[in-house]
């Protein structure tokens, strides 16, 4: 399971779709693509801008705004193919492949405008500030009454008079409020139709031709919803996404890798949270959440240890099972045929609980298998540390 | 007695002739549960495990006199179900189904609301009334039924088998319990911790509560409010995820921590400060629990 992020200029394009103005701007991933393109954009500055998946590009020096030809070129250069480090990338940093270049606006101010699923309404709700060009987050947490909201009726979406509200409370001027509310008409239409969880336009800029213009855009998608929107589905850069979650999601696990030695095989989402909480108040370090799914067959057993082994860090494999429909038998064959058949490196810790756990554990027992049997939740979790830090300290 | 179901119910099954709703209702009928029939559309007028098969849900009303509905129909479709049998006037519905959008749910959830029924799930294992002596119990969902004893503890979880993890250790030491709610692990569910709380208070023969909760959202820190303000009976609660990385979705939908909320400690502060034993393992919950009873 995977959170569909897309690229600015594709949420751009998508936008533009639906009425919502952007600045006139080019793709390339080249030098030469850019000098080809940039043509079009005409003789005025210009903004290059990187294009990956995380935020705070600006002050990781992923957007440079140039005055001339030559700086556009020189901005390119500096940019593409660099490995852009901001406060969403991690230390590690992400490569740019592709840049924007955008015509520059001419700015009278800057707005926050964004549309959530808020959890606690149960329903869309639209966010919007005049402290544009800042981490909502941030204004939420020093000057919350600068962020006005408006309910959205996921069956209607955003009416007319609620649109004209914002648009006064922002304090824009009176000839603004039309095209505000076309704005953000269209934003709302986008994010409902395409099945959003997240449509943040900060900063929305009011130029000096009275225009109101997405300057930047982030679109989230609902997974969930994906398999009607194939063309979303297209959008999608594998680059920016850990491989090792990617594959996984392609048989159908739920993986996340995390930074400890203990790999995971647990069916069930909550119980595999668990399992990593009871790893820790044991001492040790998870090196993943995996979640098997309900049918721990041999197939997928042995798709999630190659999975798990494939990270170098992991010294021991704790696999929990709760057989609950799933027979704890069947189970126990699944994981014996899957050890059997890959060369497993590191010490197994197998805890079954559940339907016909008697008859798993004898079938695991029987299998004169190298695994490490475990009673309870508990006696797993001491067993796999105690492994690791053994492997340590020899 | 127990909430939301008894062995009186009289179930309708939503999705009955699939292979996942022919398999759970034989699981559930053989537990106990009055499964009086069946909507499958295309399938009207045939019958299914020896029940009748309807076209619609209206129909299915007006023949069988349902009063529940469990829906396995699959998720691009399960909220279309939902309001189907939200329409048709069934008090309580359950979906089991995994992966519904959104929106969808945001859709299903105000019909729902607009007919006054209500909704377990969906993402959820549903809901068990286990046997009290020589009884019968009543099971609709996709739990095993085998680790559940009657008794008067009630559970309340965001989780599939972490809730069988909870139950069998109450088993173990003979707290048996009096229903067992799973209200789901995506963001919009359709009840919440607190709803079921309320219900567990008023009933009479549930005497503490076992709650079960992880990352993402608000919801534990709702409950807690609701539990300090209202309720007498004891709560011992675990929550999943205090090793979970922030801006990573733990396999359920609604398990996120993002922008500093929803995190475990969050919430087990704010359940330890309205007077909950939150056991700090999951291994211990039984345990837990157990210490609020009177020896």
């Amino acid at each position: 399971m995977f959170t569909l992020k897309i690229h600015e200029y594709q949420a751009k394009g998508l936008l533009q779709q639906y009425g919502v103005l952007v600045p006139k701007g080019v793709i390339a991933e080249s030098q030469s693509e850019a000098l080809k393109k940039a043509g079009e954009l005409g003789d005025g500055s210009c903004v290059v801008k990187a294009q990956i998946h995380a935020g705070g590009r600006g002050k990781g020096g992923g957007v440079k705004v140039c005055r001339t030809r030559d700086e556009m070129q020189s901005a390119v250069d500096e940019i593409l193919g660099m490995n852009l480090v901001t406060v969403q990338t991690g230390p590690e940093g992400q490569l740019v492949k592709k840049v924007l270049i955008e015509q520059a606006s001419k700015i009278e101010c800057e707005l926050y405008l964004g549309l959530v699923i808020d959890r606690q309404k149960e329903i869309p709700v639209m966010m919007a500030s005049a402290e544009g060009g800042m981490a909502i987050e941030e204004v939420a947490a020093t000057n919350p009454e600068a962020i006005f909201f408006e309910n959205i009726d996921p069956n209607v979406g955003l009416q007319p008079f609620q649109a004209r509200r914002l648009a006064t409370r922002l304090n824009l001027p009176n000839d603004t409020i039309g095209a505000f509310s076309k704005f953000a008409t269209s934003l709302t239409d986008a994010f409902l139709t395409e099945d959003c969880s997240l449509a943040e336009i900060n900063p929305l800029v009011l130029t000096d031709q009275n225009q109101l213009i997405a300057l930047d855009a982030k679109i989230n998608f609902d997974d969930n919803a994906l398999y009607r929107h194939p063309a979303t589905r297209e959008l999608r850069d594998l680059d920016e996404e850990n491989a090792m979650e990617v594959r996984a999601s392609e048989h159908e696990l739920s993986y996340i890798s995390m930074d400890g030695n203990i790999g995971c095989m647990v069916n069930g989402a909550g119980l595999a949270m668990a399992t990593m909480d009871i790893i820790k108040i044991h001492g040790g370090e998870p090196a993943n959440f995996l979640d098997v799914g309900g049918g721990a067959t041999a197939q997928r057993v042995a798709e999630a240890l190659r999975i798990i082994l494939s990270d170098r860090n992991v010294h021991a494999i704790l696999i929990n099972i709760f057989g609950g429909i799933v027979r704890c038998d069947l189970i126990a064959e699944g994981i014996t045929e899957a050890v059997q058949d890959s060369d497993i490196p590191v010490p197994l810790i197998v805890r079954l609980e559940g339907n016909m756990v008697e008859q798993g554990k004898k079938i695991l027992a029987d299998s004169k298998l190298n695994l490490i049997t475990a009673d309870s939740l508990d006696d797993a979790a001491r067993k796999a540390v105690n492994v690791v830090t053994k492997e340590a300290t020899k | 007695m127990s909430i939301l179901v008894t062995s009186e119910s009289r179930v309708l099954v939503q999705g009955f002739t699939g292979g996942q709703g022919t398999f759970h209702s034989k699981q559930c009928m053989e537990y106990g549960t009055q499964i009086v029939g069946g909507v499958t559309p295309g399938r009207g007028g045939t019958e299914h495990l020896g029940q009748p098969v309807f076209n619609t849900v209206t129909e299915a009303c007006i023949q069988t006199q349902a009063n529940v509905s469990i829906t396995f129909v699959p998720a691009p479709f399960a909220a279309d179900s939902i309001i189907e049998a939200a329409e048709a006037g069934i008090q309580l519905i359950i979906c089991i189904a995994e992966g519904i959008p959104t929106l969808d749910m945001a859709r299903a959830k105000a019909a729902v609301r607009a007919h006054g029924s209500r909704l377990i799930g969906p993402n959820c294992p549903g809901i068990i009334t286990p046997a009290v002596d020589d009884g019968r119990g009543c099971k609709i969902g996709i739990m095993p039924g085998f680790i559940h004893h009657g008794g008067n503890i009630g559970v309340v979880s965001r989780s599939g088998t972490l809730t069988y993890e909870a139950v069998s250790q109450l088993t173990a030491r003979s707290l048996g319990q009096s229903t067992c709610v799973g209200i789901g692990g995506d963001p919009i569910v359709g009840s919440s911790f607190t709803d079921i709380l309320q219900l567990f208070q008023e009933d009479n023969d549930t005497h503490a509560v076992v709650m079960v909760g992880e990352i993402g959202g608000s919801a534990e820190e709702e409950a807690a409010q609701y539990i300090a303000a209202e309720m007498t009976k004891p709560v011992a609660a675990f929550i999943a995820g205090r090793t979970a990385p922030p801006g990573k979705r733990m396999g359920h939908a609604g398990a996120i921590v993002s922008g500093g909320k929803g995190t475990a400690t969050a919430k087990v502060k704010a359940l330890e400060k309205a007077g909950v034993a939150v056991a700090d393992s999951p291994a211990r919950i039984g345990k837990t629990l157990q210490s609020l009873l009177p020896s």
